[in-house]
């Protein structure tokens, strides 16, 4: 393990996610769900210095190990992320996220007429696309601009 | 068309238009054979927001299937202003009807409909999103006239909302078809239908003027361009001027070409144009009733393949 990695300690048991693009560890939490509210104890690196990346976010999770499908969803926000699964202390699982086929219930439509920002119960579905992600109700395409509709 | 309900045209192939197309001619040619084809059965004309013609369009196509049709009445006397929810009041009309035609104002609202319901739905326009069943009868239209391969097409207007235009486009990729996009800059494509146009490899082009293109057109379908949609009154007027067309300015264009519109016109049409061999759009505007015939006929029967259809017809 790096010195950079050091800012924060070592857990433990858990999830690490690792290079986190710089600035984006609070909307990872976001699209975790993980509020601090659940317990389990959670620290978060922010801009440290990284040779991949120039500046990542690293997110420690203690106690819960993320499933491969919910990390997946990170990939729209950090496409260079890996996880991993720490038990006792030990590195026992290392993966890379991949993008999945779609998201449901992570993100808002930008687009103000459609009908999931009409109070209707239904939970946003999108596609992902080549490059970005795709409302399957109203067809409106989200770029760059993803986290700023994460929606959890 | 093996579909459930028709939301979208990028739903549909070539063949399932074709397949449509080919009944709606059959229905042109022998009406009473369908006259009591779908007798007993009842449509939902559910119209959160004001329309004419495609309501009463699906209302008379109905009938003419032997169908009774059911409405909301006046949105604001419904229970839409009671602040009931789209999924509960197309569930709740689900009961009543054995099909739901909707008409909303927001985009999406029929992919909404149809996840919430299992008798068929068909999208009669959802905000700026699409307008599936004009396409039909559009490209019905279109057929008629000129075939749908080795087509050129202009399409011209309100590109950005203009719901039927971005119903056309998506369902002429199916076929071969140049399309010109003829609009001002602040109304074109919206990036979701170009996106759509580019995966699937369509000829398009775009432009600010009409004339460069005319002479090579086979079709010329206009659209509005709605006030509401600019800032600034002199704007909208200076805008509109410059996409407005007259019998003149078709004296540039194809003998045979086919001047088509959704309807209703403003003054981006000028009367004279109804004169001409060019004018085909209040024949459009009738064609919706074979159309929408063969549309309805087609989605009853996929929804209840085994139910009784009445009058065995010759297809």
């Amino acid at each position: 393990m790096s010195d950079h990695e050091l800012r924060v300690s070592k857990i433990r048991d858990g999830t690490v996610i690792d290079h986190v693009e710089g600035g984006q560890a609070l909307n990872v939490l976001a699209i975790l769900g993980i509020d601090g509210s659940g317990g389990f104890g959670v620290s978060v690196g922010m801009n440290v210095p990284s040779d991949r990346l120039g500046r990542k976010d690293i997110v420690k999770v203690e106690d819960r190990e993320l499933s491969q499908s919910e990390v997946d969803v990170l990939s729209l926000i950090a496409p260079e992320a890996t996880i991993n699964i720490v038990r006792d202390f030990e590195v026992v699982e290392k993966n890379r996220v991949t993008r999945p086929d779609g998201v449901t219930g992570v993100l808002s439509c930008p687009n103000r007429n459609c009908i999931t920002n009409a109070g209707e119960p239904v939970e946003t579905r999108f596609d992902v696309v080549a490059d970005g992600v795709r409302c399957d109700y109203c067809a409106t395409i989200l770029r760059a601009d993803i986290a700023d509709h994460i929606d959890v | 068309m093996r579909q459930d309900h028709l939301i979208t045209a990028t739903q549909l192939s070539r063949d399932d238009i074709e397949a449509v197309l080919d009944r709606a001619r059959a229905v042109a040619d022998d009406p009473a054979a369908y006259a009591d084809r779908h007798a007993g059965r009842v449509l939902a004309l559910c119209f959160f927001e004001p329309s004419t013609r495609t309501r009463m369009s699906f209302d008379s196509a109905a009938k003419r299937l032997g169908m009774n049709t059911i409405g909301m009445g006046d949105v604001d006397s419904s229970s839409v202003s009671k602040g009931e929810s789209l999924s509960d009041t197309v569930r709740v009309i689900e009961g009543y009807a054995d099909a739901l035609v909707l008409r909303h104002p927001s985009e999406g609202a029929a992919t909404l409909a149809g996840e919430r319901v299992d008798v068929p739905v068909v999208n009669a326009g959802d905000g700026a999103g699409q307008h599936p069943s004009q396409t039909l009868l559009d490209l019905h239209t279109i057929r008629e006239d000129h075939g749908l391969d080795d087509l050129t097409i202009g399409i011209m207007g309100d590109l950005k909302y203009g719901r039927t235009v971005h119903s056309l486009a998506a369902a002429l990729t199916e076929f071969d078809a140049n399309q010109h996009f003829i609009s001002p800059d602040s109304l074109r494509l919206p990036r979701s239908v170009r996106f759509d146009l580019h995966e699937t490899g369509a000829q398009i082009r775009e432009h600010d003027e009409l004339e460069p293109v005319l002479g090579e057109l086979d079709v010329l379908y206009v659209t509005r361009i709605q006030k509401e949609r600019f800032p600034d009154e002199n704007e909208y007027h200076r805008v509109a001027g410059e996409y407005r067309i007259d019998a003149e300015t078709l004296e540039a264009a194809a003998d045979d070409l086919t001047v088509m519109h959704p309807l209703p016109r403003v003054d981006e049409i000028a009367p004279d144009v109804d004169e001409t061999d060019h004018a085909r759009y209040f024949e459009q505007a009738h064609n919706g009733i074979p159309v929408r015939m063969a549309l309805l006929d087609t989605l009853l029967e996929n929804a209840d393949p085994d139910g009784d259809e009445g009058t065995e017809v010759d297809r």
